[in-house]
C-alpha cells in the first residue's frame, strides 16, 4: 500500500480538485462546505493551482458562471450545502439539459427550517430529478477518488453530463483521515485533457439554449433521460479502470455480510460504515442480516440493486430525508418502487433517522432491526414509515 | 463616426450576425437595437442573453438567428453566464488550449433581468471587474411576459401590473436609473443610447466593447407592443424620448459625463407622453409632475458634465 496522509477530508477534496487541473472555479461559501473552497482559493493564489476562482456573490452565480465556464470549454467545478443548494435550484436543472459536465461536491446538509447546519440528506433529495449524475461517498479516500471520477465520467464526450458528488457534511467534512494521494502520473493517465463536445467558439458558433416549442420538447427530454440512463455503463467503465489505477474498486451498489442474509440494511453516504457494525453484531448473535450500499443514485441501478439484496425477505432503508406527508424516506420510495412486481418482493421499512446531525449508533440500527422483526408480523405498508427516536 | 453621418452608412459593417427571419412584433426597436450591437461588435463576439423577448423570438429550437456563439441559461443570470465564459476563455488561453485574438464577451438581457431579477449577478459581475460588456434593451416592461411593470417602466405608465385604475394612475414610481448604478460601480465606460440613433449607439458599442474591465450601455428600445403605438412610430418616439429628455443619450467613460446628442431646447414632454397608449389616462397634473422631474434631472445630467477632476 503507498503512503497515507492524515488530512481533513474537504482539504483532501480541494486538493484532488487542484490535481485534476481544473480550469474555473465558482463557489459561495456555505457551512460545511467552506474548508473545501477556502483551500482551493489558497491553492490558486499560491500559484500552486492554474484557475481562474471567481467568488461570486451568490450560489445562483455560481451555477450560472459554471454554465457559461463549462459551455465555453473549460473544467469546471463548485460546490455547495444546503440552502446554497436551494438558492442554485433553478440552474442546476438547467445544467443538465445543456449537458454541461459540470463537478459539483454537495457537502450534505439539512435544510432550513428550523436552521441547521448539521448533516443529512435532505439537500440532495430535494433535487433527485434534477438531471445530473449522482454518486454517494461513504468515507474520505472515496471523495478523494471520485473526484476524478466524476470530472472523468461528467466529460466522456459518451456521457457530456454533471456530476454531483455527494459527502456528508462534518461526517466526512471535517474530520481527519488517512488518505492515499494520487501521483500525478496516475492522474493524468486516468483523466484526459477536457475536450468537450461542443464549446461556444467564434469559429465555429454554436446557439446553446435554444427554447423548446411544445412540438420539440418532449423529444428534447426523451434524448435527455436516454443520455442519463446510458451514462452507466461508461460509469461502470470509469470505476473499472479507478480501480486498476489505485485498486479500490468502487460498484453502483456494494454489500457487506449480505451473501445468505434474511434481512438486508439499505443505506446510502456515511452511515453505511456504523451500520455495517450494527449487521456484525447482529451476524456474531446468528441473525442472517447484511447490508447493501448504494453508491449510485443516478442513474438509479436497478439490476445491480436486485442482484445485491438477492434473496433476502426485508429491507431496512435507511433514509435521512423526510417527504412530507408522503411515502415517508425517497429512497425507501425509490427501492419499493424497484422491487414492484418482482417474483418474492421483499418487505421494505423504512425508517428516518440522523436528521441535522441526530447521532445514530449501532444499538439504534440493532433497535430498528428488532423493530422490523416486530412490524414484519404484521402488513407493512408505503405508509407506515418510522421517524426514529423521536423524543416523546 | 458622428463627424462623418452622410457617410457613416457606408463604413457600417455589411453582414449581420442576428439575422432576418426572428420572430419579434412589427416596429420592435429592441430587436432593432439587438441587429445594431451585433452589426457593431462582428464575429469575434460571445452572447450570454437573459430570458425575454429577444431570446425568445431569435431561438426556437432547432432555428437561430444568431451568426456568433449564443448561450441562453435563464432570467436573472445573464452577467454570471459571462463571467463564466470570459474566466473560461481567460483561463484556457493562459493554459495555451485557446489562441487569445481578442475575443469580445457580451451579456444581454432585456429591463426586468437588468434592473430587477438579475440585478445582483450584474452587480457582482461588475465588482469582480470580469473584461465584458453588458447591455440592457429597455423597453421599460416585462413584455415577454405580457406588458407587466418593472423597476424601469417610467412613472405614469399604465401595464398590465401597474394599470391605470380608477384610483391609480398607472406605475407609481420613477424609472430605476440603471446608467447611474453601473456608474456607482466604478464601471469604467457607461452610455445610455437608442435605436433611433444607430451611429451613436454603435460607436458607444464599440467603445464599450474595447474597454478594458466591465462596461454597461442601456439602450432605449421603443416596443410598440407594450407602449401602445403603432409600429411605424417606434424610431420617430425614440427620438422624442431624446427630444424631450426623457432619455438623454450620454457617455461616462472614466467617470467623466459627456451628452453624445445634444439637444440645445428641450421639447415638452407632452408631445412625448401624448401619442403612447400607456400614457392616454395621464391628467394635466401628472403630466406637469413628469415634465418637472425631466427638467430637474436633466440639469442634473447637465451639471455633471461640467465637473471635472
Ligand atoms: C425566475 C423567473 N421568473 C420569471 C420568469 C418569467 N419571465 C420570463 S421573461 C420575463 C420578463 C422579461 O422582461 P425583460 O427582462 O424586461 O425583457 P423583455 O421581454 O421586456 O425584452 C419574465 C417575467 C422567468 N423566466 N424566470
Ligand atoms: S413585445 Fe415589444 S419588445 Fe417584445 S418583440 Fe414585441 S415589440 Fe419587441
Ligand atoms: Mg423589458
Amino acid at each position: 500500500m503507498r503512503k497515507r496522509t492524515g488530512i481533513e477530508v474537504s482539504i483532501a477534496a480541494a486538493e484532488a480538485v487542484g490535481s485534476a487541473n481544473v480550469d474555473v472555479i465558482a463557489a459561495y461559501p456555505i457551512t460545511p462546505q467552506t474548508h473545501i473552497v477556502e483551500h482551493l482559493s489558497e491553492l490558486v493564489n499560491n500559484g500552486e493551482l492554474d484557475a481562474q476562482f471567481i467568488p461570486v456573490e451568490s450560489e445562483h452565480s455560481a451555477m450560472s458562471v459554471c454554465c457559461g465556464s463549462s459551455a465555453a470549454g473549460a473544467r469546471t467545478f463548485t460546490c455547495t450545502s444546503s440552502q446554497g443548494l436551494a438558492l442554485m435550484n433553478e440552474i442546476v436543472f438547467i445544467a443538465a439539459t445543456l449537458r454541461l459536465p459540470i463537478v459539483m461536491i454537495l457537502a450534505n446538509r439539512s435544510l432550513s427550517g428550523p436552521l441547521s447546519i448539521w448533516n443529512d440528506h435532505t439537500d440532495v433529495m430535494s433535487i433527485r430529478d434534477c438531471g445530473w449524475i449522482q454518486v454517494f461517498a461513504e468515507t474520505g479516500q472515496e471523495v478523494y477518488d471520485h473526484v476524478m471520477f466524476a470530472f472523468k465520467v461528467a466529460e466522456n464526450p459518451k456521457v457530456s453530463l454533471p456530476v454531483i458528488l455527494n459527502m456528508d457534511g462534518f461526517i466526512l467534512t471535517h474530520v481527519i483521515e488517512p488518505i492515499e494521494f494520487w501521483e500525478p502520473e496516475q492522474v493524468s493517465g486516468y483523466l484526459p485533457t477536457f475536450k468537450p463536445v461542443n464549446a461556444l467558439d467564434p469559429d465555429r458558433p454554436t446557439t446553446v439554449g435554444a427554447f423548446g416549442l411544445p412540438g420539440i420538447f418532449t423529444e428534447a427530454k426523451k434524448a435527455q433521460d436516454m443520455a442519463l440512463i446510458e451514462s452507466k455503463p461508461e460509469i461502470i467503465k470509469a470505476w473499472e479502470e479507478l480501480g486498476q489505477v489505485t485498486g479500490r474498486h468502487y460498484r453502483p451498489v456494494e454489500t457487506h455480510l449480505a451473501e445468505g442474509a434474511e434481512t438486508v440494511f439499505l443505506t446510502m453516504g456515511s452511515i453505511g460504515q456504523t451500520v455495517a457494525m450494527a449487521v456484525e453484531t447482529l451476524r456474531e448473535r446468528g441473525e442472517a442480516v447484511g447490508l447493501v450500499k448504494l453508491r449510485l443514485w443516478r442513474p438509479f441501478p436497478f439490476e445491480e440493486l436486485r442482484r445485491a439484496v438477492g434473496g433476502a425477505k426485508r429491507i431496512i432503508v435507511i433514509d435521512r430525508a423526510i417527504s412530507y406527508g408522503g411515502t415517508g424516506g425517497p429512497v425507501a420510495s425509490e427501492i419499493r418502487a424497484a422491487f414492484y412486481g418482482e417474483e418474492n418482493m421483499p418487505v421494505v421499512t423504512n425508517f428516518l433517522c440522523g436528521l441535522a446531525g441526530r447521532d445514530v449508533t449501532p444499538d439504534d440500527y440493532i433497535a430498528m432491526y428488532q423493530q422490523t422483526r416486530r412490524m414484519v408480523a404484521g402488513r407493512v405498508r408505503q405508509e407506515d414509515y418510522v421517524i426514529y427516536g423521536v423524543r416523546e | 463616426m458622428e463627424a462623418l453621418n452622410v457617410y457613416a452608412a457606408r463604413l457600417l459593417e455589411k453582414n449581420e450576425y442576428f439575422t432576418p427571419g426572428h420572430r419579434a412584433c412589427q416596429g420592435c426597436a429592441e430587436a432593432l437595437a439587438v441587429r445594431l450591437v451585433a452589426k457593431a461588435l462582428g464575429r469575434n463576439v460571445m452572447v450570454a442573453s437573459a430570458t425575454g423577448c429577444m431570446e425568445i423570438i431569435s431561438s426556437p429550437l432547432p432555428f437561430t438567428n444568431w451568426q456568433v456563439p449564443w448561450i441562453h441559461v435563464a432570467f436573472e443570470n445573464a452577467a454570471a453566464v459571462i463571467s463564466g465564459v470570459e474566466a473560461a476563455y481567460k483561463a484556457l488561453a493562459r493554459k495555451g488550449r485557446i489562441k487569445d485574438r481578442g475575443t469580445v464577451f457580451l451579456g444581454m438581457g432585456g429591463d426586468g433581468a437588468t434592473t430587477d431579477i438579475g440585478f445582483q449577478a450584474l452587480s457582482g459581475a461588475f465588482e469582480r471587474g470580469h473584461d465584458f460588456l453588458y447591455v440592457c434593451y429597455d423597453n421599460e416592461a416585462y413584455m415577454n411576459t405580457g406588458i407587466q411593470r418593472s423597476s424601469s417602466t417610467p412613472f405614469g405608465a399604465s401595464t398590465t401590473t401597474s394599470p391605470a385604475g380608477k384610483k391609480v394612475a398607472g406605475q407609481v414610481t420613477w424609472k430605476k436609473n440603471m446608467a447611474e448604478i453601473a456608474v456607482a460601480h466604478n464601471v469604467p465606460y457607461v452610455a445610455t443610447a437608442c435605436s433611433s440613433y444607430p451611429f451613436d449607439l454603435m460607436e458607444k458599442v464599440q467603445k464599450a466593447a474595447q474597454t478594458p474591465g466591465p462596461a454597461y450601455v442601456h439602450i432605449l428600445s421603443v416596443c410598440p407592443t407594450g407602449w401602445r403605438l403603432p409600429p411605424n412610430k417606434a424610431i420617430w418616439i425614440g427620438r422624442l424620448a431624446v427630444e424631450t429628455g426623457v432619455f438623454p443619450l450620454y457617455e461616462v467613460a472614466d467617470g467623466r459625463y459627456r451628452i453624445t446628442v445634444h439637444v440645445p431646447e428641450l421639447r415638452p414632454v407632452e408631445e412625448y407622453l401624448k401619442p403612447q397608449g400607456r400614457f392616454r389616462h395621464l391628467t394635466p397634473d401628472l403630466t406637469a409632475q413628469i415634465q418637472e422631474r425631466v427638467t430637474k434631472e436633466y440639469r442634473k445630467l447637465v451639471a455633471k458634465t461640467q465637473f471635472t477632476y
